[in-house]
């Protein structure tokens, strides 16, 4: 490697590094501040582009200066902040009382939505913005070329950090971000306008991913895939980093671009998968990123979010539960082919969901990557039946959960030392590697084409006997994790949510407690894949990939993460949305935002969590001192 | 009577001009209509599937105001469109819900190559024949194929083979090579190394990169193929990873006195965005819709531009010979039992704008072809020159390789 080569290359490495610094900086801002897991920071970035390719050449037509390229960028900047502070405004503002849980589905309704208003307003069709004047050219650096627009982007991460930090310590703003971050109740009890200091967050955030991608389209065509694109990537510097830590997202930022600068020479197919392998080294050696710090409230005692008062079965609801069960087992007879493909679904995710929602609402460890035993389970199941041992789909059956506990068991003995964001993160990176591995791994698992071919045994071919055969596995499994909810088992997961050191100090284990809750789960999902595998006759990585398990929380969060039986109902009312805008229209993805945030805001406790609300006051005639004030308000 | 005859006639002559009529001697369809499942990612692949979906709109439009379909007594063909939702979960489902509430007589469609896959495999498994328009791997009609799966678009060996054959008189040996990190990436490669290996005696491939599809960092990627110093560098980025792609290389040098062969590259759909960077010279795979005049391709552009003001893409083109098949083959079976339509699909030849196509009967993949030329700027313009139709015919797997590949 000749030493011009390799100053090209390191230059590369620090224009991309400084360019998703830009963006991951506001998210981390953001996060900071709100502790918003800002899922629509990748629409911001989008709109930016968008708005830049739009903003620009209007511009560039009266003088072709860089001054007035410049303008313009700033100019989209400052038009996606002020779309960022309007989502505070009409969406966030509402939720900050909600379960953190709830915010990140809402925000995910905002990437639903953006996406489709794009692609209405600029059309399908990608926009090449035009190169910034007088950095069209490329500059000689030791006898190769090297893009002047690239050197210029070489110069603009520092000093975005520069003026990031002269805001943090110089303006009054600044430093009560700094203090937010800190500790955000205690910036509250200090009589600070909350309100404002959010908005000005959210605005800086959205400024901040708006000039991230402004400043791409001398680089790249804005596109309707750029949020989801960069979302991970700005998520996985912000935890690298630590989040919160503006000067730590720099560092990660450099440290993903240089390695990928340099990686992509040795393994040319190694950006698939690097930064989520990173994230996981460093998560699994410093727990709370580079540079974050623990949080002041980690070691407090907080209002847990989760399942609070566990209740048995009324008579009332062991009646409507069990017509519920009936009607269902009696679809095959009553509906058509296509009900009983829809009900097969619908039991499988319900299982899948009910499983996660035992780590989230009993256990309090958030999973953004429970595909990952879902798919694991799904392809264990699918290659057993398809590959070398052609194995009968009973056999296969029994592989599916035991495929998905063994990952569980893997990937839950790290993650199950970490807290909070950083736990979820670790999740979410165990599934990437997971999906990396299975989309890679061309000779056995089909890459991205998958396996096709995986049909139940033949007595079990035809799709009613189907329905009962998952009927049976799901039902049973399902009311076998309601068991352990109830379980002393259950009670000491609480426990450990609602307190860690608390529990830990009576004598209780509690990472190997939520080790084995990780490892019940993962099985309860792998059987889950496994199940879903047979339904749709083929397994491909689409069934691990992150989209996946956002609809796993989805379902849960609809139904309500306080109860037990919610997850039921959420997927059912989640896959049922789906299933009915998906035909009427091209735009279904924005319906199905509306229809998230739509659940956000009027049943922030999901749909079974606003039911329990509203018997509640049916019965004592006044709201549950729990209930938000939201939910008082719908129902009364 | 006679103003009530002025009337319908009135109206009939306005649908008539609304339409593209060419209605000599032929009434417009009549009876119940016959249905066929379409799928595709309306809304994820918009910039492919909307193209596409207007061209099919354009043709069942003309077949329907021709008559209808003849071999089922004149009956209107009718095509139901459905998103898939992009992914192969979603389009099972959407297959399932066609066949079994809208009565389809059957499914076709599918952009992306594993739902296409997945869609292949639920029509071998419920008996549906599945036409797959656009998929590309060849896996579909090759290792997977299945006696229910048709494909009409050249699969990706197909369309490397074009290539190869245009680019393999030059002589170069020093390849560097860059695809998407998927599928129909590592084909393309794998099909290109077998291919130009076979015809350049010495090709190597000097260098090679797999960016992660729609996250290529362009500035790493041109530094590390430049780094090898190809002679010839073959590439599969598409999309905003090609323009991206492109960019980087045109300030750098990268593609300056090199042999640059690229797959797709000249479809508008993906030739369009490169505006006024467009390279000249490279040898591509497309579509130049303005300049192609055999078979009265140009009536069809003009009635695509009337119909919705905008020039047709490949997808259009695509989408405008698919219901032409649907209706030859109903013609020719007759009947809308799957196994007549199966039998009336193999070696079935359709007269289209691009020329006639024939369903080859050994691995139901039909012969359309692929433009092949090179890349240039006709004023503001990216198009083609020098290109030609290259027919499928002369570019597909050998029969004895389709023999052994389909043996399961």
């Amino acid at each position: 490697m000749d030493l011009s080569f390799f100053v090209i290359q390191a230059l590369s490495g620090l224009a991309s590094a400084s360019a998703l610094f830009v963006i991951a900086s506001g998210l981390t801002i953001v996060f900071g501040v709100t502790r918003i897991v800002n899922f629509a920071h990748g629409s911001f970035y989008m709109l930016g582009a968008y708005m830049a390719v739009t903003i620009v050449p209007w511009l560039l037509e009266f003088d072709r200066s860089p001054t007035l390229f410049f303008v313009g960028v700033l100019a989209s900047a400052l038009v996606v902040g002020v779309l960022g502070v309007i989502m505070e405004v009409v969406l966030l503002r509402r939720i900050y009382r909600v379960p953190e849980l709830f915010q990140l589905l809402a925000t995910f309704g905002v990437v639903l939505i953006v996406q489709d208003v794009v692609l209405k307003i600029w059309g399908p069709v990608d926009i090449t913005g035009p190169r910034a004047p007088g950095m069209r050219h490329g500059v000689e650096i030791l006898g190769q070329r090297f893009p002047a627009y690239e050197l210029f982007l070489i110069f603009v991460g520092p000093a975005v950090l520069g003026a990031l930090l002269l805001i943090m310590h110089k303006t009054r703003f600044g430093v009560l971000i700094r203090a937010a971050t800190q500790d955000r109740e205690m910036v509250g009890a200090l009589g600070v306008n909350q309100a404002m200091l959010f908005t000005g967050t959210l605005f800086l955030g959205a400024f901040l991913a708006g000039l991230g991608g402004a400043l791409q389209i001398p680089r790249l065509p804005a596109n309707t895939g750029m949020d989801l694109s960069i979302i991970t990537e700005a998520f996985v510097v912000t935890v690298i980093g630590g989040m919160g830590s503006v000067p730590g997202a720099f560092i990660a930022a450099l440290i993903i671009k240089m390695l990928e600068a340099f990686g992509i020479l040795i393994f040319p197919k190694i950006t698939l998968v690097l930064v989520f392998l990173l994230m996981a080294v460093v998560l699994v050696v410093k727990p709370w990123g580079l540079m974050g710090k623990p949080e002041v409230a980690s070691g407090r005692a907080v209002l847990p979010e989760g399942i609070l008062n566990l209740k048995g079965f009324s008579r009332n609801e062991t009646v409507v539960w069990v017509v519920l069960t009936l009607a269902l087992l009696l679809v095959p007879i009553l509906g058509d082919t296509y009900k009983v493909k829809v009900g097969i679904e619908i039991m499988v995710f319900a299982l899948a969901a009910f499983s996660l929602n035992l780590l989230i609402g009993n256990g309090g460890i958030v999973s953004f990557g429970h595909a990952a035993y879902f798919g694991v389970g799904a392809y264990a199941a699918g290659l057993l039946v398809t590959g070398p041992l052609k194995a009968p789909m009973e056999l296969a059956l029994v592989a599916a959960p035991l495929a998905g506990g063994l990952a569980a068991a893997l990937f839950g003995y790290f993650i199950v030392r970490l807290h909070g964001i950083y736990l979820a993160m670790l999740t979410l990176a165990f599934a990437q590697i997971t999906y990396a591995i299975f989309f890679q791994w061309v000779e056995v698992t089909g890459g991205d084409n998958g396996v096709v071919g995986v049909w139940p045994s033949r007595w079990a071919a035809t799709r009613e006997v189907y329905f009962y055969v998952v009927a049976v596995l799901a039902l049973t499994s399902i009311v076998a994790l309601r068991h352990l909810f109830y379980t002393p088992f259950g009670y000491t997961l609480r426990a450990a949510r609602d307190s860690a050191n608390r529990a830990d100090a009576i004598g209780i284990d509690v990472k190997t407690h939520r080790w084995l809750a990780f490892i019940v789960a993962g099985a309860a999902a792998g059987l889950a894949g496994g199940l879903y595998s047979f339904s749709k006759g083929s397994i491909d990585p689409t069934m691990i990939s992150i989209a996946m398990s956002i609809d796993f929380l989805m379902m849960i969060l609809t139904g309500g993460i306080q109860t037990v039986m919610g997850p039921l109902v959420g997927t059912a009312v989640f896959h049922s949305v789906k299933d009915f805008f998906m035909p009427l229209t091209d735009f279904w993805r924005f319906f199905l935002g509306v229809s998230i945030i739509a659940i956000v805001l009027i049943f922030p406790k999901g749909v079974v969590g606003a039911l329990d609300g509203l018997r509640e006051r049916m019965g004592r005639r006044a709201p549950a001192p729990t209930t938000p004030p939201a939910v008082a308000r719908e129902t009364a | 009577m006679t103003k009530l005859d002025l009337s319908r006639r009135t109206v009939v002559g306005g649908l008539a001009a609304t339409g593209v009529a060419m209605t000599a001697g032929t009434g417009s369809a009549q009876g119940a209509p016959v249905k066929v499942g379409e799928l595709n990612s309306y809304s994820r692949m918009a910039a492919f599937a909307v193209p596409y979906r207007n061209g099919m709109q354009l043709a069942v439009e003309q077949i329907n105001a021709a008559g209808g379909l003849a071999g089922l007594g004149g009956r209107p063909l009718e095509i139901i469109y459905r998103d898939d939702g992009a992914t192969p979960g979603d389009a099972v489902r959407v297959a399932e819900e066609l066949v079994t509430r809208e009565n389809v007589t059957f499914i076709a469609g599918a952009f992306l190559s594993n739902v296409g896959l997945a869609l292949a495999d639920f029509a071998n498994q419920k008996k549906v024949l599945y036409l797959a328009t656009e998929p590309l791997t060849d896996a579909l009609t090759m290792g997977s194929g299945n006696p229910y799966t048709f494909r009409v678009r050249p699969g990706t060996y197909m369309q490397t083979k074009m290539l190869v054959d245009a680019a393999k008189s030059k002589g170069v040996k020093r390849w560097a090579v860059v695809a998407p990190n998927y599928e129909y990436g590592q084909s393309a490669v794998a099909a290109f190394k077998r291919l130009m290996g076979a015809a350049v005696p010495g090709f190597e491939v000097v260098a090679e990169q797999f960016p992660a599809l729609g996250r290529v960092d362009a500035g790493a990627t041109v530094g590390a193929l430049a780094q090898s110093r190809p002679d010839g560098i073959f590439n599969v980025l598409f999309g905003a990873d090609l323009t991206a792609f492109v960019r980087e290389g045109n300030t750098r040098g990268l593609f300056e006195r090199r042999t640059v062969v690229s797959l797709l590259t000249g479809e508008p759909e993906y030739l369009l965005p490169l505006g006024d960077e467009t390279p000249d010279g490279w040898i591509v795979t497309g579509y130049p819709p303005e300049q192609v005049d055999t078979h009265g391709h140009q009536a069809f552009v003009t009635a695509y531009k009337a119909k919705f003001n905008d020039t047709p893409r490949l997808g259009s083109v695509l989408g405008y010979v698919v219901p032409f098949m649907i209706r030859d083959m109903f013609n020719k079976s007759r009947s809308t039992e799957t196994t007549a339509m199966m039998e009336a699909f193999k070696g079935l030849t359709t007269q289209t704008v691009c020329g006639p196509v024939t369903m080859r009967a050994i691995d139901q993949q039909s012969t359309l072809g692929a433009w092949v030329g090179e890349t240039t700027l006709k004023g503001k313009l990216p198009t083609m020159k020098n290109f030609r139709y290259v027919d499928g015919a002369d570019v597909m797997f050998p029969e004895a390789e389709v023999r052994a590949a389909r043996r399961t």
